[in-house]
């Protein structure tokens, strides 16, 4: 809560805002201009806006969750095809884009030091390498998605258990993990692997493109030291966004990637 | 100065009152500046149209169902169309109408002035709100006006992904646009009551009003994703046969009914808490006490919350859920009765050496009482595995949660929209012709929905557009009682419009009611409060409001 | 500005790169771990190492990263509200597929 210095001064800048046209974001002679005029202070306005933000990652913890709950149960149920169907991705791209996005999560951290210590060249390079990375995973996400369509491991109208119910068609993942065959009804199984392996990856995926995008919008407005006057909240709050959506690929990556790769 | 006891209203002298200019109203003119606001008491007036017109398509949509239901055949329309007429109902009336009812409108409107703030913590997103809700009710409207959906409200899987031809997506997609409208209300409100408050303006210095939000967003904030989920699913589903809900591809379709019920229980919080929190304002004023156990009040608000989270799974007992799982959530659902019985008591026990008054806010507060509490105690009866085994998919469902929903929330619902006109509208409506329509809505509604509950137990099953012969005299009482139930909704908003022009001026508190709401002009100023407010007393302190007109007469003589 | 002061003082605590270095390092690590782990006969213990591993990379993002470590007690209880939440969802219904299997009573 504000305390009451930061109050009277508020009840100042009220009555001057109470007569102030339209309330426009001009900068009155006692506050900065991004600070709107229904907060006390600056201080309430950066607190309330990141709470806000940790709120609204709440909501995404729910709505993956519901993801993860699905998985959890089939992985449960069906865990001979799960465990085949996981043999299909490539641990050496999804190890790579593991890399690349906690890389890009250091140099967002690094990205939100520089705003606030007021370091504008750095805060433009670190989000610039964020923006880049963000593309790199993005590139090899694409990569791997063409791999499974070429192969027919896109659930659908096209999906074919070939792979599964005999796997020495498909010779270079044979030559890892010699696979069994599996039964019909368990191969068909698979289908629901690969459902959630694009729905869930997929839905990490729209999370990036619109973090990049915004990313984009950042580096324009850091370039022009908007970040780097004491208003840091919009950096901050867009790094926990994309902090969250590292820790989703954290789990996604043990999940569908790791499930058993020992012979 | 009104000194008749049987009523508390207290209103400025007619010949010289005006609306005091400028006021949030006034202030600027034309649609733009409307529909790019970000004032929050603009915002919930555009709530409250939007919100009156999807409650009247929702309403005829009952009327055809009541209609249909007069005879035992389903001679009225097809039983497809049935299906469809009833999956709308729902839909609108949850979606569209319950869910954002008293937070978009009178929680948006008072949250701010209440706690002593400018306006929401996040003006932006709530305009972003509203649109996302105009979107995902046009959607909706879209949908049925193409073809419609008969899934049910419930869009109950494998039906609803691979066996019917109708527009799911389509609506899908609408709910899931119009749960993130739900999502920012909520979010901001929970930021705005952290954040935002006043200096003094302690956590119990609050309003129950606010408590009662708080704890609905907290459910807005962490159900609605789950549904949202849900509906992505169904719609993938649907669109490319991905085999999560398919059992031929091994997918398991109670799953779905995991994922919306997890939302669709808490939901019913979310709808009815803040129902609760107007309840608690209006009884306190027109009884002229302090809410007896604010403390237990607030707490349990919370409690709701929190317990709403763990029974989802009594919405699934016949749906082939384990027994363990059915046993675990019908003891679990018996706890989460227990907060709302606290509310019940503690509002009893405030009327108790009150000083009752029966203006029209209080009569829909008696009626939210009685109905309530006939509703919440069936709910009991159902979460009983043993006797819901027995009662579910009948009318005693039906009439259960229409007693919760509309015996309870909507006459909360009404209560706060008569409770906070004067201060929204600077407006008094009509005192005689308002408590008629209480009646009259109340004498409807129990006509109504009370035949439903001996229909249930008489074995009629819910969603059918025909029944035995032998249930048609409780169908045909319970189609009469809709028609007066109609009347009794459409009245208010006769008069309610009729007021904007020709009611009473109300000056800034004709309830002497208190909360800083009250201690400001009707209408409201754009900003609230010209000053900051300091909180310097209790919640309900009705000495310290008889204290400050004692100042002001001092001062003015 | 007094108030640009008390808001750099009070509750914002700068995180230094040295910081985030170590944790970048430390997050490696874990990756290079947890696929070395996976590529071991452990049984039922793979998956759990695993979101051991897994949770742990978490933990370091959401303190470090993430500045919770150095965040009010809204913002730890508000995280704490929803890991307990998610945590709801799984295991209450996972609670019911997994009792499926043991039988009517």
């Amino acid at each position: 809560m504000p305390d009451n210095s930061a109050i009277a001064h508020g009840a100042q800048e009220s009555v001057s805002a109470a007569n102030n046209a339209n309330g426009a974001n001009s900068a009155h002679p006692e506050h900065p201009p991004y600070l709107r005029h229904h907060f006390e202070s600056v201080e309430q306005q950066a607190d309330t806006t990141n709470f806000a933000m940790w709120l609204f990652l709440l909501t995404e913890v729910m709505f993956f969750g519901g993801l993860f709950t699905a998985y959890l149960i089939y992985r449960n149920w069906y865990y001979p095809a799960f465990v085949a169907g996981s043999h299909q991705l490539n641990v050496i791209w999804g190890t790579l884009n593991t890399v690349v996005l906690i890389g890009s999560s250091f140099t967002m951290a690094m990205g939100v030091w520089c705003a606030e210590t007021r370091r504008r060249r750095g805060l433009v390079l670190s989000l610039s390498l964020t923006f880049v990375l963000g593309l790199c995973f993005l590139g090899i996400k694409s990569i791997e998605y063409h791999e499974k369509w070429e192969k027919h491991h896109v659930p659908g109208a096209h999906y074919s258990l070939q792979s599964f119910v005999d796997p020495q068609s498909d010779p270079e993942v044979f030559k890892e993990y010699h696979d069994k065959a599996l039964m019909p009804d368990m191969a068909r199984h698979t289908e629901i692997y690969f459902s959630l392996y694009f729905a869930m990856t997929g839905m990490h995926a729209l999370h990036m493109i619109i973090g990049i995008g915004i990313l984009a919008f950042m580096i324009y407005r850091a370039r022009a030291g908007a970040y780097t006057s004491g208003h840091v909240t919009f950096v901050e709050n867009f790094g926990l966004y994309w902090h969250f959506v590292d820790i989703i690929w954290i789990y996604l990556f043990a999940l569908l990637y790791l499930i058993s790769r020992h012979q | 100065m009104n000194n008749d006891n049987n009523t508390i209203i207290d209103l400025p002298d007619q010949a010289t009152a005006r609306i005091p200019q400028p006021n949030f109203i006034s202030k600027e003119n034309g649609l733009m500046s409307w529909l790019l606001t970000g004032d929050h008491k603009r915002i919930a007036i555009l709530y409250l149209i939007s919100i009156t017109f999807f409650f009247f398509i929702g309403g005829a949509l009952a009327g055809l169902i009541r209609l249909e239901l007069l005879t035992p055949q389903a001679d009225l329309m097809a039983t497809d169309t049935y299906n469809k007429v009833f999956t709308m109902h729902g839909i609108i009336m949850i979606f569209l109408f319950l869910v954002p009812s008293v937070p978009a409108t009178l929680g948006n409107f008072f949250i701010p002035m209440m706690i002593g703030a400018k306006d929401l913590a996040l003006p932006k997103v709530n305009l972003l709100s509203w649109y996302l809700y105009m979107t995902g009710g046009i959607l909706a409207l879209y949908a049925m006006i193409t073809g419609g959906v008969d899934t049910g409200w419930t869009f109950t899987t494998p039906l609803s992904t691979h066996y019917v031809n109708t527009n799911v997506i389509t609506t899908g997609f609408a709910i899931f646009v119009a749960g993130f409208s739900s999502i920012f209300t909520g979010l901001n409100f929970i930021v705005t009551i952290h954040k935002m408050r006043a200096p003094g303006m302690t956590w119990f210095r609050l309003p129950l009003f606010v408590w009662a939000h708080y704890a609905a967003s907290i459910l807005m904030v962490l159900g609605t994703p789950v549904l949202a989920i849900a509906i992505v699913l169904v719609m993938l589903e649907r669109a490319f046969g991905i085999g999560v809900f398919d059992p031929a591809k091994g997918g398991d379709p109670l799953l779905f009914q995991h994922l919306f019920w997890f939302y669709s229980h808490p939901a019913v919080y979310i709808m009815i808490l803040p129902g609760m929190g107007v309840i608690s304002e209006v009884i306190s004023t027109f009884s002229r006490k302090r809410i007896f156990g604010y403390t237990a009040v607030a707490f349990s608000s919370v409690a709701i919350a929190v317990f709403g989270f763990f029974v989802w799974a009594h919405h699934m007992f016949i749906m082939g859920i384990s027994n363990y799982a059915v046993l675990v959530f019908s003891l679990l659902t018996m706890l989460v009765a227990v907060p709302s019985a606290i509310k019940i008591f503690n509002w009893t026990f405030t009327l108790y050496k009150g000083s009752i008054t029966f203006e029209t806010p209080m009569l829909y507060a008696f009626g939210f009482m009685g109905l309530f509490t006939i509703g919440g105690m069936t709910g009991v009866f159902l979460g009983a595995s043993g006797t819901d085994i027995h009662l579910t998919e009948t009318y005693f469902i039906v009439a259960h949660f229409h007693f919760v929903m509309v015996g309870g929330m909507l006459m909360a619902f009404l209560a706060g929209i008569h409770f906070w006109w004067p201060k929204m509208t600077g407006r008094m409506y009509p005192e005689k012709i308002s408590q008629l329509a209480a009646v009259v809505t109340f004498i409807g509604f129990n006509l109504t929905f009370f035949p439903q509950f001996i229909l249930g137990v008489l074995g009629m099953p819910r969603r059918y557009a025909s029944y035995p012969p032998e249930f048609q005299v409780l169908n045909v009482f319970s189609t009469a009682g809709a028609t007066i139930l109609g009347v009794g909704y459409l009245l208010p908003v006769l008069y309610l419009i009729w007021s904007l022009k020709y009611g009473a001026i109300a000056g800034s508190n004709p309830w002497q009611a208190t909360g800083l709401e009250w201690q400001t002009q009707s209408p409201p100023l754009t900003e609230n409060f010209v000053v900051m407010p300091v909180m310097d007393h209790e919640a309900y302190d009705y000495e310290w409001l008889e204290s400050q007109k004692a100042k002001e007469v001092a001062s003015a003589g | 500005m007094s108030e640009e002061t008390k808001h750099a003082e009070q509750e914002h605590h700068i995180v230094g790169p040295g910081v985030y270095v170590v944790i970048f390092l430390a997050l490696l690590v874990g990756t290079a771990l947890t696929v070395w782990a996976s590529f071991l006969e452990l049984g039922p213990w793979n998956p759990i190492i695993a979101l051991a591993i897994a949770t742990a990379k978490a933990t370091l993002v959401v303190l470090f990263f993430m500045h919770v470590k150095y965040s009010t007690k809204l913002t730890k209880l508000t995280v704490f509200a929803g890991i307990f939440t998610f945590m709801i969802l799984v295991s209450m219904t996972l609670a019911d597929y997994i009792s499926r299997a043991w039988g009517s009573w």
